[in-house]
């Protein structure tokens, strides 16, 4: 069965059809999302800056990943969603072999395993599954008629549960649920009834036992802190009291860029990784974390009109997805270090220090960029 | 199968369930951030103030500044005891990479015997507050530093930190003096100003360190510092300096202290020497004595139960707890309270042959001559320890004014000023008789009680005072230790001073001296052959005291207890006569008798201006007092 992908223009799009097409579109960029990440970027890297102890080789050093990042997503921008769609099964399986791999050579080293080193490379093939499971799914969903079907569901649920094992297995429990978070975002978006919805949110909620006797002792402390973090203040409570005390501390204004206690005084673990925006709540106050808020939100805007504005269902259920799980990152990440939700590692989008989640989010703006701007604006 | 079919390619349909899913999510989202925000408005603006106050508590620390303990001297300015760094291994486990590897390392580089790692290993694990350094070992030597410091690059984590340690240059001879500092226990804890002790780990437990620890001690200071999370101080940001405890000068003369500590020799016994204008406490020396160096670092348990188990008793202060029987070195006060109570006048002519009878009993207490003195005035029965006319002085006091006579002068109570642990020995009398016995007194206690035999117990700085209080004619000041504390001179008159001594008549005084003189200088005199030669004029009085008698089934042979079981031998005196510079008492311990040679040599070292004493400070007397000493 052939797909055509430039069957139907949207309705919607038909007012904007032009003669001439904007020079944004035939560089395939979007400005408004480049302009929103940008200013999210440069907050971060001022943030970053002061959490790093002004050191100035840290911000420059993320800085250049950031920039390497953003050329990377102008790359993948230029490759027009019908390609992606192609190279779809490709991502989709060799990310699969690769945690194979992983998890066969976790059992000889024993432990956490997330990487594979591949020469001088290090790669974690879970974050390459964050793009190439929604893909997969909307790739699969594609050819399906719409809402899903018991039957589809059942293809999904093995689409999406034997990675999300796998990555569970390493034991990465976070991004287990991530990826499967951005799964559940392209099936919801792709219509499932809600009686469905319904069914399965009671499912998972029965599904949570068998999830607390399968955890590592390590992530049952985490929960365990989570619900009562004063019972252990030294020792694993102590990520927690320290970022809601810098971030409580920093009140309305802050305490001014650099001069946070909190954080220049290393009461703050990681705080220029997964706990920065306890770094940005104390030294710039309500006003700093409403301001990335808003930036945050902005950018979930503009990413999911830029879906709605999608001409097929690979393209609007995968950007859906990747709009959806962006904020579900930054959700996770500011509820964990406010104290709302328990201590997973996952980074605060764009801000956090550190190379492979900036990669795989700007992968995920450039693939955005590439699904609106591969439209075929036809005039009927 | 048909109707799914029409349904692949329903665009309008799937875009219409998308944008209605994409408004649920925008709602959720919407719900979710404004949930965060929520949470933020919570932690920054409500509980806004607990968190600042959270924060500023966690960087801001109060430290104490532990005082600097003042230092002791002698009266001549001669440190007695002083503050010296010693350096302590301690270890922040968080900064440790391995530490069974490091644990292994720090014993190999120390050199710690087996029998310490396992005590080491269990230290390193203490758990506590992150970041806080554990004590490993306290005390290192220059060695230890030394091999710490070259193989500091393999020790990330282990650190050396210097700390302020009590050390006494002459531990052993001035031990019972100034006592010693230890280690603060649960007890004392529970008594002591938190606030003023925080940050200091020592304490004085007896001796002039115990009586003088207010003083010592100072003032806690606190400063107020900023600091990280691994509690490592950024910067000050209050201070309010601790206020150094005050120095003590005392009233030790080391020399003498020195010199009365060798003269003992060995032998178990106590001099006390005491400067009877001013009360000045010259020397104290109670033999042997012990490393009170050991007991700042923290004895081991070997080195206590050694000391504990020692015959000699080294922790025993002799000079102040001592009670012994004082003997016929009670005389001299017995005599003046019989011619006080006008029961005898000093020419009155008692004739001893060789004992004593109360009326109506046939028991006789002998004279130590068994023959008899004949007749014996006062002087002479001070002169050659007449027993049978003491015996006779005590019948006609009765016991009652024999107790009231030896009270006047200190006996059976604690006197000195400032001596930490002074027992005030027994001065028996009917009301103690009969509350500690439920038993009447009888008169042949009495008898007992006036050769200073019996229940009479009396500890060597009683002895030395009072035969200072003698030599004063009389007059009271309390014995103490400290000259000055701080810029405060400890100076008589001091609260709490006895009543002087009443005597009727100056010239009683005088009659009980030229006995006195006469035990030295007199052709009968018991210390004749001490006396003679000498430059001034002393008075003095010597004693012996059984220290018990053999029960029926003990035998009488091994050597240890023969010696263990010769009587204690007692001196007394003051000199010069005419212008008391010093007076002595002298206790050895089953030395059988023909301890005066040492006082002798004493006030000989402190009257005579070309005295060893005086022209060697501090160093010791060389062997002539054994030659003296055989009389």
């Amino acid at each position: 069965m052939a797909i055509d992908f430039q069957r139907v223009a949207p309705r919607t799009q038909r007012a904007r059809v032009g003669r001439k097409r904007s020079l944004w579109l035939r560089l395939h960029l979007d400005p408004w999302l480049l302009a929103i990440l940008l200013l999210l970027i440069s907050f971060g890297l001022v943030v970053l800056y002061s959490a790093s102890g002004m050191s100035a080789s840290t911000t420059m050093a993320q800085a250049i990943r950031m920039g390497v990042a953003l050329v990377g997503a102008v790359v993948i921008a230029q490759f027009s969603p019908g390609i992606l769609f192609r190279w779809t099964p490709v991502a989709y399986g060799a990310g699969l072999l690769m945690l194979v791999a992983v998890e066969i050579m976790g059992d000889i080293g024993m432990g956490a395993q997330r990487w594979l080193e591949i020469g001088p490379l290090r790669f974690q093939p879970s974050e390459l599954m964050k793009i190439a499971m929604p893909m997969m799914l909307a790739a699969y969903l594609h050819r399906r008629p719409l809402p899903p079907t018991w039957r589809d569901l059942v293809v999904c649920a093995v689409i999406v549960g034997v990675p999300v094992l796998l990555i569970a297995r390493q034991p990465d429990l976070g991004t287990s649920l991530l990826v499967t978070c951005a799964a559940v975002f392209v099936i919801l978006l792709a219509g499932l009834s809600w009686k469905f919805i319904l069914a399965l949110a009671g499912l998972a909620g029965a599904a949570m036992p068998m999830l607390w006797i399968s955890m590592h002792d390590y992530q049952r402390q985490r929960v365990l802190t989570f619900l009562n973090p004063e019972s252990d203040p030294l020792g694993a409570g102590w990520n927690i009291i320290q970022s809601k005390t810098a971030i409580g501390s920093g009140g309305i204004e802050g305490k001014g860029w650099g001069l946070g206690t909190q954080s220049q005084l290393e009461f703050l673990p990681e705080r220029h990784t997964d706990f920065i925006v306890a770094v940005l709540g104390e030294e710039f106050g309500l006003i700093g974390m409403s301001t990335i808020l808003v930036l945050y939100l902005l950018l979930v805007s503009r990413g999911l009109v830029m879906a709605n504005n999608a001409q097929d269902t690979y393209g609007r259920l995968l950007a859906g997805s990747i709009v959806l799980t962006f904020f579900i990152y930054v959700f996770v990440n500011i509820g964990m270090v406010t104290g709302i939700l328990p201590v997973v590692g996952v980074p605060l989008p764009l801000v956090s220090y550190g190379g492979t989640s900036s990669v795989t989010l700007m992968a995920g703006f450039g693939i955005l960029m590439s699904i609106h701007t591969h439209r075929r604006l036809l005039t009927h | 199968m048909r109707k799914r079919r029409e349904n692949v390619k329903n665009h309008e349909r799937e875009v219409r369930v998308f944008r209605n899913r994409s408004l649920v999510a925008v709602l959720i989202i919407a719900l979710m951030a404004g949930g965060l925000l929520a949470r933020l408005v919570y932690l920054q603006v409500i509980e806004h103030d607990v968190f600042i106050t959270r924060s500023d508590s966690n960087r801001m620390r109060v430290e104490p500044l532990p005082p600097r303990r003042g230092l002791i001297y002698d009266r001549n300015g001669k440190l007695l005891a002083e503050n010296r760094p010693t350096y302590n291994l301690t270890i922040v486990r968080e900064r440790v990479d391995d530490l069974d590897t490091t644990l292994q390392r720090l014993i190999d580089i120390l050199d710690l015997p087996e029998s310490e790692v396992d005590a080491f290993r269990a230290r390193s694990l203490q758990r506590q507050r992150p970041y806080q350094p554990a004590l490993l070992m306290s005390d290192l030597s220059e060695d230890q530093i030394a091999r710490l410091a070259v193989n500091r690059y393999l020790l990330s984590g282990v650190e050396v930190e210097a700390q302020l340690m009590r050390y006494y240059p002459d531990p052993i001879v001035m031990s019972h003096v100034l006592g010693y500092v230890g280690r603060i226990n649960t007890e004392e804890l529970a008594e002591l100003d938190p606030g003023n002790y925080a940050g200091t780990h020592f304490i004085g437990k007896t001796g002039v360190e115990s009586t003088y620890e207010d003083q010592l001690h100072g003032k806690a200071g606190l400063r107020k510092v900023e600091t990280n999370a691994r509690g490592r101080v950024l910067r000050e940001l209050d201070r309010d300096p601790a206020e150094p405890g005050k120095d003590i000068e005392l009233t030790i003369d080391s020399r003498l202290q020195h010199m009365a500590y060798d003269l003992l020799d060995g032998r178990r016994g106590a001099i006390v020497a005491i400067q009877p204008k001013t009360g000045d406490i010259l020397a104290m020396v109670s033999a042997p004595g012990f490393d009170i160096n050991k007991f700042v670092t923290g004895i081991s348990y070997k080195d206590y139960q050694a000391l504990q188990n020692n015959l000699d008793l080294p922790l025993y202060n002799r000079a102040v707890r001592g009670q012994y029987p004082p003997g016929s070195t009670v005389k001299p006060f017995e005599a003046l309270g019989a011619l006080q109570n006008g029961v005898v006048k000093p020419n009155d002519i008692i004739y001893d042959p060789g004992y004593f009878q109360l009326p109506n009993d046939t028991r006789r207490y002998h004279n130590w001559l068994r023959w008899g003195h004949g007749r014996v005035d006062l002087e002479r029965a001070l002169e050659v320890s007449n027993n049978t006319y003491f015996y006779t002085m005590a019948y006609r006091l009765g016991i009652d004014r024999l107790s009231e006579t030896m009270h006047e002068f200190g006996f059976g109570e604690v006197t000195s000023l400032d001596v930490q642990g002074a027992l005030p020995g027994l001065m028996p009398s009917r009301e103690w008789k009969r509350e500690k016995y439920n038993q009447a007194w009888y008169p042949g206690e009495t008898l007992s009680a006036g050769i200073g035999q019996g229940y009479f117990m009396a500890t060597p700085l009683q002895l030395a005072t009072a035969t200072a209080t003698l030599a004063n004619h009389g007059h009271w000041v309390r014995p103490h230790l400290a000259k000055q504390v701080g810029d405060e001179a400890i100076e008589p008159p001091f609260a709490g001073t006895k009543p002087d001594v009443q005597i009727d008549h100056a010239r009683w005084w005088e009659d009980v001296y030229e006995g006195m003189e006469a035990v030295l200088h007199g052709s009968e005199g018991t210390a004749r052959k001490v006396g003679a030669g000498m430059q001034y004029e002393m008075a003095a009085k010597t004693g012996t005291a059984q220290v018990f008698s053999l029960g029926q089934n003990q035998k009488y042979d091994a050597d240890e207890l023969t010696e263990r079981l010769r009587d204690h031998a007692l001196f007394i005196g003051f000199a010069p006569v005419d212008d008391p510079q010093i007076a002595i008492a002298v206790i050895v311990e089953n030395a059988g008798g023909g301890v005066s040679g040492l006082g002798r040599e004493l006030t000989d070292a402190w009257l005579l201006p070309d005295s060893e004493l005086k022209n060697q400070p501090g160093t010791t007397v060389n062997e002539e007092v054994e030659s003296i000493d055989g009389d």
